[in-house]
């Protein structure tokens, strides 16, 4: 990818292109890359899921023995963290962990010039990161009232630690959206401009002459480096998926 | 756009260690205008219109069709696998009810089995003890009555043993002296 001499910049991968442009009232919404790419995500989960599953095997074919697996898994994440109360909240937590993991595992796929990883941009990641905690803020004050703001005292506790403690409790809740969003940005964002970068060593070595002996070794790290990050991009997506758990916990079971 | 163009500007102008660096101050300087592409503001509009519309349709269409229908499918081998286990648990209690009454009416059978032996048994001791006492009285019956006809026939004979020896004195002393003794000396002698 890097050898032919097109995009030597680590960071070119995370351009974000126009390719339709569109403007509703004033809005820029042009259909770019990044558009273009969760469309490929969203046909891609719908179709596979939806097609996989359309035998409604008792015993099922492979793949939809794929789709009852992230199913079953996903549910058991959400019963596990959140309890059977929390089960309605399946479906959003569903979607959020196959959308981030589809997003995640195309951004993998080498294709010189088209690749594109939506999840590391912060706008995205903490767009959907606002999105959990504005439902949990929102469920959670609708099913609680303002005892939803309990939370934030934590119990047993001497009463002289509170005017301490409350705003630690209330920085961490800020904080919440903000790891969340980061967390899985700069993961992104990191693992691939390492890549790339390793990746581009391959190349300049290959074209230094004698040195280019030395051309298999960052090719073989560029390698592992690819193993460690289809590890992150399902762990990442998971780690996403179980936080939105816990933080809806808070919402359902009220103060701890 | 301008920031696009200046970032590929500097890729292919410069080696990747020029680029690494540029990466850096990018982030650091990063925000609004210089050219690291997840901060620059200007694409986030249209990333987050689609976002929205592509997570919405998302979520639809998993909550609407896609789960409901892996749901469906999961729950159903599961209810399937649950009346499968349950049957077999009937019929394994159906076997082992028809395993108990079997052994029951085995033993039962031993038992009945045992008492008339038992009964069967009794009812011959008993016939044998009554038979043994009927011959046993019939035996000492005719043992009886063979010891009273001995005692007659001795009786008998005794008396007869008298006379002859009364005779046979009297004919020796005929003989030898010739004289006739009485018949009540000769007793009388012979029985002193």
């Amino acid at each position: 990818m890097a050898a032919d001499g097109h995009g030597h910049s680590p960071i070119e991968q995370f351009e974000i292109k126009e390719l339709l442009p569109i403007n509703i009232f004033g809005v820029d919404a042009s259909l770019t890359n990044s558009g273009a790419f969760m469309l490929v995500a969203l046909g891609i989960i719908f179709s596979f899921l939806y097609f996989s599953t359309g035998g409604r095997n008792l015993v099922p074919t492979r793949m939809q023995s794929v789709s009852e697996l992230i199913y079953e898994f996903v549910a058991n994440t959400v019963r596990e963290n959140v309890g059977t109360k929390g089960m309605h909240f399946f479906p959003f937590v569903f979607s959020i962990f196959i959308f981030v993991l589809v997003l995640n595992l195309l951004g993998m796929i080498p294709i010189p010039g088209i690749t594109f990883t939506v999840t590391s941009h912060i706008a995205v990641t903490a767009a959907l990161a606002l999105l959990v905690i504005g439902i949990v803020i929102a469920y959670g004050v609708y099913k609680h009232g303002l005892g939803f703001f309990g939370i934030f005292v934590p119990s047993g506790v001497p009463a002289a630690l509170l005017p301490l403690l409350v705003p630690i409790e209330i920085i961490s809740f800020i904080s919440r959206p903000i790891s969340l969003s980061v967390r899985l940005f700069a993961n992104m964002l990191a693992g691939h401009i390492a890549l790339k970068i390793f990746a581009g060593f391959v190349g300049l070595l290959l074209g230094a002459g004698f040195w280019s002996i030395l051309a298999p070794l960052p090719l073989a790290l560029t390698v592992a480096l690819t193993a460690l990050e289809l590890l992150v991009a399902v762990l990442q997506a998971y780690v996403f998926a179980v936080l939105t758990c816990i933080y809806l916990n808070d919402a359902v079971h009220g103060s701890h | 756009m301008a920031e696009t163009s200046h970032t590929e500007g500097a890729g292919s102008t410069h080696d990747v260690h020029a680029a690494d660096v540029h990466t850096s101050t990018g982030a650091h300087g990063g925000g609004h205008d210089v050219g690291f592409p997840p901060f620059n503001v200007d694409t986030f509009a249209p990333q987050l219109v689609w976002l929205a519309l592509t997570f919405t349709a998302l979520y639809v269409l998993m909550s609407k069709l896609v789960l409901p229908r892996i749901g469906e499918v999961i729950d159903e081998r599961r209810e399937r696998i649950q009346r499968d286990l349950d049957t077999a648990e009937r019929l394994k209690s159906d076997t082992d009810k028809a395993l108990a009454d079997y052994e029951k009416a085995l033993g039962d059978a031993r038992a009945n089995a045992g008492a008339i032996a038992r009964e069967t048994r009794e009812k011959l001791d008993a016939n044998v003890a009554e038979r043994q006492r009927a011959v046993d009285e019939e035996i000492n019956g005719r043992l009886a009555e063979a010891e009273t006809r001995i005692q007659d026939m001795r009786s008998k004979a005794l008396a007869s043993v008298d006379e002859i020896a009364t005779d046979v004195a009297s004919a020796v002393v005929k003989q030898l002296i010739d004289t006739d003794v009485a018949a009540a000396d000769i007793q009388s002698a012979l029985k002193s």
